[in-house]
């Protein structure tokens, strides 16, 4: 059974929001850390108390006791059941709705199989890599075949190698997954790389949603704006927004009339890719990059004063209140 | 003695060392004073085999009904959010502090042949705890349940609760869920809980020979055989000792892996 997601919910002092989700989309959750991006995935799981609605299909989730919910949840840190071995973790759920062993166990494997992972289904979670565990962890959420998969920082503490890996992985068994998915993740890629649409939520509430690529290149909070390397600037009823490269850094005040000036001092600067990027502690904080030649001739070290400028037609401007949906 | 922070001061050093020897000299002077010689005749003697007998025997059948009853009672103290809670939980402790010649009294007022519980049960079947082995084995439960209690809820709330939370989602039910993940994970805790309790009900005196006199055979424990014994032959009474002392160190060998070493 796959039916849409229908969701207005409220966890007291965390979060705040509606949605919806199409069966087979990727809904990515981003946001800061405290935005509530756990709390609502733990709200449609059942595992906080929350006050609205979530429905599916014809189903009240937050009606129906959390074992009964078809919600496959992926923990942060996975919490793997220390004491089995990956092939119990993962034939457990439907063990405990009442499949007999022998073809739970069947299915498990399967899944273990289809995660690469077959010949550990033996090996008790303290003797798995981290990426190998959060395989298992996903492979244990995935074999009760939920109507919802919840992912909650699925590669957060991976080695980088690790989660490029399991990116990849992940994204070839989320195509197959003919339920929703929910991602919460704080990692630009993951949102970009894996989710049919991006949900941001800033201070409990939905400051944004719409494709990746739209998100992404319109940001409407300063965190998506960092996450995808963006300068946000608000001008009245409007934003404005910038890559680092278009900014011009100068120990002078620029000539000409622009607005689009700042003045702050420099925070850090490091070298990123063939540039140096400058955080300049402005208002608000803005990036800058400059060239190496650039920032030796300037003698540009943290804590001195240096304006920020750019151009008007290398920004990007659009309303601040989104139009809709 | 070398410590980072500077020499430990004689003030601290010498009640510690007058506490140590408080506690140890007393069992060296008993294992120093056992007439070794005479030890064989005294613990195979037949009243010494009924008594290590019924106590073994009464102290496990105890810990049986302690951990039947005392596992799900830590397991709703700990996992499960109920009004008056605490106070459960503060009930749950007083025999823990209670002198257990109170708990004798307690029991004869509520099992007793005229007790509370007592009288009808008499009443009905004709039978009645005190001066019984089933009697021994009561008071035995009695004190030694809060230990298992305290143990295993402790040993439970330690547990991370979204292990629960875990199994939960993936359809299991809170009676699965306890079975196959709470208690296992648990289970140092649960079965130090149960040594524990299993010792306290070993050495349990004053309950017991308050509930159920002290009749051999049926009601005489070790350590009540001990405190007769103690009356007529001192030598006897030492060599019993000596078998209660290598049972609580056998206990503490059990348990170092989860109460000594750990800080």
């Amino acid at each position: 059974m796959t039916a849409q997601l229908v969701a207005d919910l409220e966890v007291a002092d965390r979060v705040r929001a509606a949605f919806t989700a199409e069966p087979g989309e990727v809904l990515a959750v981003i946001g800061p850390n405290g935005a509530g991006k756990s709390s609502l995935l733990h709200a449609i799981a059942g595992l906080v108390d929350v006050r609205g609605s979530a429905r599916l299909g014809g189903t009240e989730l937050l009606a129906t006791p959390v074992r009964e919910r078809r919600v496959g949840l992926v923990f942060q840190g996975q919490l793997l059941f220390p004491h089995l071995t990956a092939l119990d973790n993962v034939a457990f759920g439907r063990r405990s709705r009442g499949e007999d062993r022998r073809r739970a166990e069947a299915v498990a494997r399967d899944w273990l199989e289809r995660f690469g992972i077959a010949e550990l289904a033996d090996r008790k979670p303290r003797e798995l890599s981290g990426g190998q565990a959060q395989r298992v962890a996903i492979a244990r959420a995935l074999a009760t075949d939920p109507d919802v998969l919840l992912l909650d920082e699925p590669f957060t503490g991976l080695d980088v190698s690790v989660q490029m890996a399991l990116r990849i992985e992940l994204g070839r068994h989320l195509r197959d997954f003919p339920g929703i998915a929910l991602l919460v993740t704080h990692d630009a890629i993951d949102a970009l790389t894996l989710a049919d649409r991006v949900l941001v939520l800033d201070g409990g509430r939905v400051a944004q949603v719409g494709p990746p690529a739209e998100v992404a290149a319109e940001p409407r909070t300063p965190h998506v704006a960092r996450l995808v390397g963006l300068n946000l600037v608000p001008d009245g009823d409007d934003l404005i927004s910038f890559t680092p490269d278009a900014v011009t850094v100068s120990l002078a005040e620029p000539e000409g009339s622009s607005r689009l000036r700042w003045r702050g001092p420099i925070a850090t600067l490091a070298p990123h890719g063939d540039a140096v990027r400058l955080l300049v502690h402005a208002s608000p904080d803005l990036l800058a990059d400059v060239t190496p030649a650039a920032a030796t001739e300037l003698e540009l070290v943290p804590g001195q004063e240096v304006w920020l400028s750019a151009k008007a037609t290398a920004v990007s401007r659009y309303g601040a209140r989104e139009a809709g949906r | 003695m070398r410590d980072r922070l500077g020499r430990p001061p004689a003030l601290l050093m010498v009640p510690a060392a007058l506490a140590a020897l408080l506690l140890l000299v007393p069992l060296v002077a008993m294992v120093a004073s056992t007439s070794w010689a005479d030890l064989p005749g005294h613990l195979t003697s037949e009243v010494a085999l009924d008594a290590l007998r019924l106590s073994l025997v009464t102290s496990t059948v105890a810990i049986v009904f302690c951990l039947l009853l005392g596992l799900p009672l830590a397991w709703l103290l700990a996992r499960v959010d109920f009004r008056g809670r605490g106070a459960l939980r503060a009930l749950v402790t007083v025999p823990l502090v209670l002198p257990p010649v109170v708990a004798g009294i307690a029991l004869r007022s509520a099992f007793g042949r005229t007790g509370l519980l007592g009288e009808p049960l008499l009443d009905w079947t004709g039978f009645a705890f005190p001066f019984t082995t089933y009697g021994v084995v009561l008071a035995h439960v009695f004190v030694s349940m809060p230990f298992v209690v305290i143990a295993i809820e402790g040993a439970l709330r330690s547990a991370d609760p979204r292990y629960d939370d875990a199994a939960a989602t993936l359809g299991a039910t809170r009676w699965t869920t306890f079975r196959r993940v709470t208690v296992p994970l648990a289970l140092p805790g649960v079965v130090a809980g149960t040594v524990l309790g299993w010792a306290r009900s070993l050495g349990e005196f004053g309950a017991t020979i308050t509930f159920n006199g002290n009749y051999p055979g049926t009601t005489q424990t070790m350590p009540t055989l001990i405190y007769v014994t103690r009356q007529a032959d001192q030598d006897a009474a030492l060599s019993l000792s000596l078998v209660m002392l290598v049972v609580s160190i056998g206990v503490l060998i059990a348990l170092r892996d989860h109460w000594l070493g750990t800080p």
